[in-house]
């Protein structure tokens, strides 16, 4: 029943995987694959079909077309009580009417281990909650509840781990200190974990990868470092952290980068950051990497500058302040600027310039503005 | 809403989405199909009876046969309108009675006792406490505190207010009374339900917008009480026109207060005339089915249950 | 009486209420308390007069008072007839639970956590049982039986019994099943549970508060019915069918204690729930 229980976990294969529900289609045609041991994270906004996806690997819905193999063997068409997979869900769905120990060894004694108690007590104590083995899940709080649905799920040894948005209902500090935790757990105990979130913040610290995934499909897939700094498509652009994008054509292009005009501007783009070179193409930098000056600097290689624009808004928020810069013709600008001296280094109303390292901009491979933000929310209930 | 609204009302709903299974219609067959066997095939059963006519050839009571004689459904209109009007009157005014009693009974329970949670469940198993009990004893109970040679009679002639020969028993008062003493719970928990989900915040929004008591009662209270107002009704109004307990003359009726279920039961046992009884159900549920079909239509489906 | 309302009513025993908000304390509160007293001690009446009945010093009627004794106590079981006639009411009450609370929790079940067609139909013919006045539901079965020329006695009460509780346990069990989280049997499952580990181990537990609410409920429905049961019982005799022949010309004590006995334990009952779920709820505040 339980298969292969590798202590390195397992890969993952989705194969050409669709799911259509009456009234719509969840996800089409999605190939995936994640490597055994390693820390995944399936990032998009609600409705993006990253819980579908989910419940398909763990068995509790049947794909429409595809396959899913765990460690090379099909499990398409196997029960998920015959599959090699735990889930911590969303809710945590503990058994109301067990006691945390029980409700840790429920998997062990459906499986038929011996010692499952022995056991259930390691995992509790793996997560600190072994004090409490006689409690009922009622009498928890929130963060020992999630931490109990962990010990459930990986008392078992799964070859793979599902996490539902786990830490959804926790308070920002127990966030943070959750997400380290799974971490370090994961190092520790080499399970494969599949982690399914909308927070951005939280799958860039947790996960060795990154899937972006928007309307049933994968945008783009790497570490973390690389989707933000080199994303890809708008959507991505957008969800992970903010970016300023600007639409134009290629004017010329060189051996190593291309030129795009921006309302008479020419901006500078490395060729192998650009995923399109020729045509109208939308290109962007993030916030952080611009630097406001006060004056117009003079021309250099290497460094793309806009300006002159006004700055609109001022936010402080601790680390940094948000700047909101007005260019005629090009549109708003954001620059985020690590707070070094005391108060803002420009006020509302002020002229400025913005500048930045060419090698820092990326050029995506469709425009702004077609893939919008969010979805029009038509309610249809399915994460 | 109005009969499945007090089962469980303030249990959260887990918003889930619904799976396509073949499990599902091996869960509903068993119940289905004897509701089917148990509900609709009498009701058909019904139909075909009220149509019956006497076997003429081997005559004998309770022998009818297979036909499609309508004029039964004339005969039994014709003969027994005065008693469906009375038990519909019987029963309307029973039912404005209940409402009128158990309103501010339900105000009571449901809104000023909610600082005392423990009262509150108290006082809600005293209005339960009657179903505890059979109905038939304890309408026996009130034929004998009523008896002529009971105290109620006696004081209220001692009062003069009764002649000396006045009996109460077998009054239309007393079916009246009856049916609205078994049917106070029913009409009072319903309301009671809506009245307990009251926001008590909007009636002090009235308060603060200039209405007196009595403005607030009517314009804010009343009307969002009103869903439990309908169920009751509901509830009380439709077992009441089929009541034939209280009107019987063992109980608190006598010949003169006969209502329609006397008649469907009396033609039933006492005549073996199914034909006519039949045609008397089928006319009942046919009236009862208007001020139904009327809730229905103003209800979701999801709701019913 | 009818089961539709007693039914519809009892069922609100499962939950005992929450308060939303406190109201001040007001003069015409006052008037309402003491009108609310007054209302409830006349719904109490008939029932105390019973009990007190049940003490009667024995003789051929039980109408008029003739003094205490707790003969008719003693001697409970010295008339055949009532005794008959109770046993039968008990019989035919846990017959139907039984199955009624078995069709009746798979029909919630279903209702809950499955797609399928005719849906509306389902809850039609659900909802109307409990919107048809009892006559016609009585006549109805009683001269299906006799078209199909059945005999009528304990089963054909039984069989009608289930009928008019079926709708009862839906409501009652379905709104438990409602608030369950589908997640917790999908953990099960997850789990490594077969579906029937999972049912027993998981979903029947958890359902068992609002089963037993809806057997309580139907027991109870089954126990007074009169009305359905005359049409449908030919000469079996159940106890409210014996009160009401009785009641023709004399109806002996030991009825009334038959039923004061059971009205006892049936407050015993409830209130024994309503505290024990105060305390729970006490110490999960206190613990958690």
């Amino acid at each position: 029943m339980a298969g292969a229980l590798d202590d390195s976990g397992a890969d993952l294969e989705l194969v050409g995987i669709t799911k259509r529900f009456p009234g719509f289609t969840a996800i089409e045609n999605l190939n995936l694959t994640i490597p055994a041991g390693s820390f995944f994270a399936l990032l998009g906004p609600s409705g993006c079909g990253k819980t579908t996806t989910l419940r398909l690997v763990a068995g509790l819905e049947t794909p429409t077309a595809g396959r899913i193999l765990i460690g090379g063997k099909d499990v398409t068409d196997a029960k998920p009580h015959q599959r090699p997979v735990n889930t911590v869900f969303q809710s945590y769905a503990l058994f109301p009417h067990m006691t945390v120990l029980r409700n840790v060894a429920f998997g062990l004694y459906r499986r038929g281990v011996s010692n499952p108690l022995a056991l259930a007590h390691e995992a509790l104590r793996l997560v600190e909650l072994d004090h409490l083995a006689g409690r009922r899940p009622a009498q928890l709080s929130g963060g020992q509840q999630q931490r109990v649905a962990l010990a459930r799920a990986i008392v078992n040894k799964p070859a793979l781990l599902l996490l539902d948005e786990p830490l959804g209902a926790l308070d920002l500090k127990l966030r943070r200190q959750m997400q380290l935790e799974l971490k370090s757990i994961q190092d520790d105990v080499g399970l494969t974990f599949l982690h399914v979130t909308h927070d951005q913040e939280e799958a860039m610290t947790m996960a060795d990868t990154v899937a972006v995934m928007n309307r049933g499909e994968i945008e783009q897939m790497g570490a973390p470092e690389e989707l933000y700094e080199l994303p890809k498509t708008a959507f991505v652009a957008n969800f992970l952290g903010q970016s300023n994008l600007f639409t134009g054509n290629v004017v010329s292009s060189t051996a190593t980068s291309i030129v795009v005009d921006i309302a008479g501007t020419k901006l500078e783009v490395p060729r192998d950051r650009a995923q399109r070179h020729s045509g109208v193409v939308t290109i962007g930098v993030r916030p952080e990497k611009l630097t406001l000056l006060t004056a117009k600097p003079a021309s250099a290689s290497g460094v793309n500058v806009l300006g002159p624009g006004t700055v609109t808004d001022v936010s402080f928020s601790g680390v940094s302040t948000q700047y909101l810069v007005e260019v005629p013709s090009v549109g708003t600008i954001t620059v985020f600027a690590q707070n070094m001296v005391f108060g803002p280094v420009v006020n509302r109303g002020s002229e400025v310039w913005v500048s930045w390292t060419v090698d820092h901009g990326f050029g995506l491979a469709d425009e702004q503005g077609v893939s919008p933000r969010f979805d029009p929310d038509d309610g249809t209930g399915e994460p | 809403m109005a009969f499945g609204a007090f089962s469980n009302v303030d249990a959260p709903v887990v918003e889930a989405p619904r799976r396509r299974s073949r499990a599902a219609f091996w869960l509903l067959l068993p119940g289905i199909a004897y509701l089917g066997a148990t509900y609709l095939a009498p009701l058909v059963s019904l139909i075909i009876t009220s149509l019956k006519a006497p076997d003429l050839v081997n005559y004998d009571i309770g022998r009818y046969l297979y036909a499609f004689d309508i004029g039964n459904y004339a005969t039994v209109l014709g003969e027994y309108w005065p008693i469906i009007l009375r038990s519909f009157e019987y029963a309307a005014i029973a039912t404005v009675a209940a409402l009128l009693i158990s309103y501010p009974l339900a105000y009571f329970i449901g809104v000023v006792l909610r600082r005392y949670p423990l009262w509150q469940a108290l006082a809600l198993i005293l209005v339960i406490a009657p179903f505890f009990m059979s109905f038939l004893l304890r309408t026996l109970a009130w034929k004998a505190i009523f008896a002529d040679e009971g105290p109620v009679v006696g004081f209220l002639q001692h009062l003069n207010i009764l002649g000396a020969n006045a009996h109460l028993n077998g009054t239309p008062f007393m079916v009246i009374f009856g049916l609205t003493y078994n049917f106070i719970p029913f009409m009072a928990l319903p309301i009671y339900t809506s009245l307990e989900r009251l926001d008590l915040r909007l009636l002090e929004a009235g308060a603060d917008l200039y209405a007196n008591p009595a403005s607030t009662f009517f314009r804010v209270t009343l009307p969002l009480s009103l869903p439990g107002v309908v169920s009751g009704t509901l509830l009380t109004f439709i077992p009441a026109t089929g009541d034939y307990v209280n009107a019987s003359p063992q109980f608190l009726g006598s010949t003169q207060t006969t209502m329609i279920g006397n008649v469907i039961s009396d033609t039933y046992f006492n005549l073996s005339d199914y034909p006519s009884s039949a045609a008397l159900s089928i006319v009942l549920m046919v009236l009862i089915l208007i001020p139904v079909g009327i809730y229905l239509s103003l209800t979701k489906t999801e709701d019913l249950l | 009486m009818s089961g539709l309302a007693e039914g519809a009513v009892l069922g609100r025993l499962e939950e005992a209420p929450r308060p939303l908000k406190r109201p001040k304390a007001r003069r015409g509160n006052w008037g309402v308390a003491f009108y609310s007293i007054v209302i409830l001690v006349l719904l109490l009446i008939p029932i105390g007069y019973t009990i007190v009945f049940s003490f009667n010093i024995p003789a051929r009627t039980n109408v008029s008072w003739r003094g205490f004794s707790l003969d008719n106590w003693a001697t409970l079981l010295s008339d055949p007839r009532v005794v008959a006639a109770f046993g039968s009411s008990i019989l035919v009450g846990v017959a139907a639970t039984l199955v009624a609370a078995a069709l009746g929790t798979a029909i919630a079940i279903a209702l809950v956590r499955f797609r399928f067609r005719f849906r509306t139909g389902l809850t039609l013919l659900l909802f109307l049982p409990m919107a048809t006045p009892e006559v016609v539901l009585g006549s109805g079965l009683g001269s299906q039986f006799l078209n199909i020329g059945v005999d009528k006695g304990i089963a054909t009460t039984i069989i009608a019994h289930i009928m008019f509780c079926i709708s009862f346990v839906v409501i009652t069990v379905r709104a438990r099943v409602a608030s369950l989280d589908p997640a917790i049997e999908e953990a099960g499952r997850d789990l490594y549970a077969t579906p029937g580990q999972v049912w027993w181990r998981i979903t029947f537990p958890l359902l068992l508060p609002g089963i037993v609410a809806a057997a309580l409920l139907s027991f109870a429905l089954s126990f007074d019915d009169f009305i359905i049961t005359a049409f449908v019982s030919g000469n079996f005799e159940t106890f409210p069918k014996y009160i009401y022949t009785a009641a023709v010309r004399a109806i002996p004590a030991q009825a009334n204690v038959f039923a004061s006995i059971i009205f006892l334990l049936a407050i015993v009952v409830v209130l024994a729930s309503q505290f024990s779920a105060a305390a729970r709820r006490r110490q999960l505040a206190r613990e958690g």
